[in-house]
């Protein structure tokens, strides 16, 4: 009888075996990075309407977070401020300036500047900044260095399992009271025993269940 | 039909009826079998295939509508969290136990007449998993996300819940189902081979030589096969006993009155067995008659699973009393609450259907003249998969609808969505049963050969049937008696 098979078949089972494995890695390794939001997300920088530059405000100038993100520490939800927070310097600073065109005319009109959401969660997560804030977990923690930002970018994956990473060993994030909204901050040597005593007397106890999060 | 001396069927006679009928050889079990996976297609099977395609049409229009506006278009309501989906589950992965009991267990317990019936069991032990995986599927609501049951890393550093039996599901079932997959395909390689090697056209030939693998039926291959088919049989063996146990924690492990029983594991168990032999009758029975069959699938294999129909059906009965004696020795108000409720209250009447179906009507196969009678079988084994899906919807809804809070009481009612799903779901299951018949060979007829006559070494010199006369020793002496 003749032969079913072309003598290059002889190759097919090591081939086929191969490319299976292979082609296993490569996809694991492909999704691994390519579909995590430390790929997807990082590094959003979207273009404002007002070219507004933390890296010249909280920077150069030294202005506290607070001075215009001014709900953070009572609200679960961080203010972008309003037209008024800036015209409380902007009406006698660079009133004729062309970048803050935008600012006076929402100014006269009453309109919203249609500033634009970096730090997106998904609709079915709350995250209350007051909490964190309070609980000693600085701004630069999850925002980055946003004094040197010309344009705020996303620094953090804000996934779930970044989430987790902290309230599972939080030991190795909280910062003291003062020291919240430094930026560039240097933790202390032996801090993770100071925060570990912290966490004890202030009973510390970030949630790991869905509900936390989830409701 | 084949010139087997005459004294090979004097010699089978002396205990067991003979497994085969009439006088086949090898190369009639060969032809009777190969033959309908090379004639054309007969336009029959094209009739019942556009049927059965309707069903999974009907399967697949359900399930789009379902994932578009969300498991609210069933009947679920607040006590009744678990409706058709659980039931239909239950009943598909029971079916699928016949298949694998058949060819593991009795291949373990060297019960030769398993091999006229193992390869068409364990195609539809794999088809009705198939149908049974789709339920848990698609009532998880967001079907998308279904992979978060399976324990993948990923970003969201969630983990599946280790201690629930849901999850223990999910691995009992998909392990069952690859590893009856792989028993199943194992098993067919020397009969591909014999089909490979029957072909006339070329493209024939190479689909064949890929999936029988270089089979040439050398000595050294048999020896390999033989070694993984007892290790694959050896494995799937625990698998039989452990699904259906681990799909009756998902009740049991509950506190809900009616589930929470130590007997659920065994009493499945005996169920799956018992609805997924009845499916095999109600297939062979049909497919044996149409596909000229008869001499190969005999009336003695159909007896022999209508026994085990009436022993199972008689062990899932006992489970059922004994249910409501423990409610009652138990002296806890809701257990006798619960199975008082199932028996008289408002399912009394698929209780009933239950009750006569699963342990009334098998007991008729104690009469030789019943089980031997294929309408009659035909008739029980029907009766049995509808008794059996009852017991589910039973164990389901009953449990459910009237548990400990009497405010939120309720009656359940499945939805045309529901009714029509479940229908679809025959319509796979038949779709691929029926490619099965088609193109695959419906017979193990390696097996078959080795259980024959004909495979004594002594039988073509007119003595030796791989049995002892009543007059031999059962092995014979090594030394010759005279010396």
């Amino acid at each position: 009888m003749a032969q079913i098979f072309p003598k290059g078949a002889n190759r097919l089972p090591a081939i086929s075996i191969v490319g299976v494995l292979g082609g296993g890695i490569f996809a694991i390794l492909l999704v691994w990075y390519y579909f995590s939001p430390e790929y997807t997300d990082v590094g959003y920088a979207p273009e404002q309407p007002v070219a507004y530059s933390h890296r010249l405000h909280a920077g150069q100038l030294g202005v506290k977070c607070q001075y215009c993100h001014n709900w953070v520490e009572t609200a679960p939800h961080a203010n972008v401020p309003s037209t008024q927070t800036c015209m409380n310097c902007h009406s006698q600073i660079r009133t004729e300036s062309l970048k803050l065109l935008p600012v006076r005319e929402s100014w006269a009109t009453g309109g919203s500047i249609p500033w634009v959401k970096i730090h997106q969660l998904p609709e079915y997560v709350h995250f209350a900044h007051n909490v964190h804030v309070t609980a000693g977990v600085g701004c630069e923690t999850c925002h980055g260095r946003v004094d040197r930002m010309e344009v705020v970018a996303l620094s953090e994956p804000l996934s779930m399992g970044w989430c987790l990473e902290c309230h599972r060993q939080p030991e190795l994030y909280l910062r003291p009271a003062r020291e919240v909204t430094t930026m560039g901050f240097v933790q202390p040597a032996d801090f993770v025993r100071r925060n570990l005593e912290r966490i004890r007397t202030e009973n510390i106890q970030p949630p790991t269940n869905c509900s936390a999060c989830h409701y | 039909m084949s010139t087997v001396p005459h004294s090979a069927q004097t010699a089978q006679a002396i205990d067991d009826p003979p497994l085969f009928g009439a006088d086949l050889s090898f190369h009639d079990v060969t032809e009777l079998v190969s033959h309908h996976t090379e004639k054309k297609t007969p336009t029959a099977w094209f009739g019942a295939f556009a049927l059965a395609n309707a069903g999974l049409l009907l399967l697949v229009a359900m399930i789009a509508y379902l994932f578009w506006n969300g498991t609210g278009v069933w009947g679920l309501n607040n006590p009744v969290g678990w409706g058709y989906a659980i039931v239909n589950f239950v009943f598909w992965v029971g079916i699928g136990h016949a298949g694998t009991l058949i060819s593991a267990i009795l291949f373990l317990f060297r019960q030769p007449w398993r091999t006229a019936i193992n390869r068409s069991a364990e195609a539809m032990t794999i088809f009705a998993v198939m149908c049974a995986l789709i339920f848990p599927t698609i009532h998880v609501g967001r079907v998308w996300v279904i992979y978060w049951t399976l324990p993948i890393p990923n970003q969201m550093e969630m983990w599946p819940q280790f201690k629930s039996p849901l999850l223990w599901d999910v691995f009992a079932v998909s392990v069952y189902f690859m590893v009856s997959a792989t028993f199943w395909y194992v098993g067919m390689v020397p009969d591909l081979a014999s089909l490979r090697d029957r072909a006339r056209s070329l493209w024939r030939r190479r689909v064949l030589g890929v999936l029988s693998m270089g089979w040439s039926g050398a000595n050294r291959h048999w020896r390999n096969y033989e070694k993984a088919y007892l290790l694959l049989a050896a494995l799937a063996t625990p698998l039989v006993l452990s699904v259906h146990s681990v799909v009756s924690f998902d009740f049991a492990v509950s506190i809900v009155p009616g589930w929470h029983t130590t007997i659920f594991p065994p009493y499945f168990v005996a169920g799956a067995i018992f609805s997924g032999f009845a499916m095999v009758v109600t297939l062979l029975v049909i497919s044996r008659k149409v596909y000229g069959l008869e001499n190969i699938i005999t009336v003695n294999h159909l007896e022999k699973m209508n026994i085990i129909i009436l022993l199972t059906g008689t062990i899932v009965g006992f489970a059922y009393i004994t249910e409501f004696f423990i409610a009652w020795y138990s002296g806890v108000p809701y257990e006798q609450y619960a199975f008082l409720n199932r028996a008289f209250g408002p399912y009394a009447w698929a209780y009933w259907i239950m009750m006569s179906c699963n342990l009334l009507f098998p007991q008729f196969f104690w009469f030789k003249k019943l089980r031997r009678s294929i309408p009659f079988m035909f008739a029980v084994s029907i009766t049995t998969n509808i008794g059996m899906w009852f017991e589910r919807f039973v164990i389901t809804v009953t449990s459910l609808h009237r548990d400990y809070l009497p405010s939120s009481w309720d009656y359940y009612s499945p939805t045309a969505v529901d009714i029509l799903t479940f229908v679809g779901t025959f319509g796979l299951f038949f779709t691929l049963f029926l490619l099965f018949l088609r193109f695959a060979p419906m017979v193990a007829m390696a097996e078959v050969k080795y259980v024959m006559p004909q495979a004594d070494p002594h039988f073509y010199e007119g003595h030796g049937d791989g049995r002892a006369g009543a007059d031999e020793p059962e092995v014979a002496p090594s030394v010759s008696p005279t010396s």
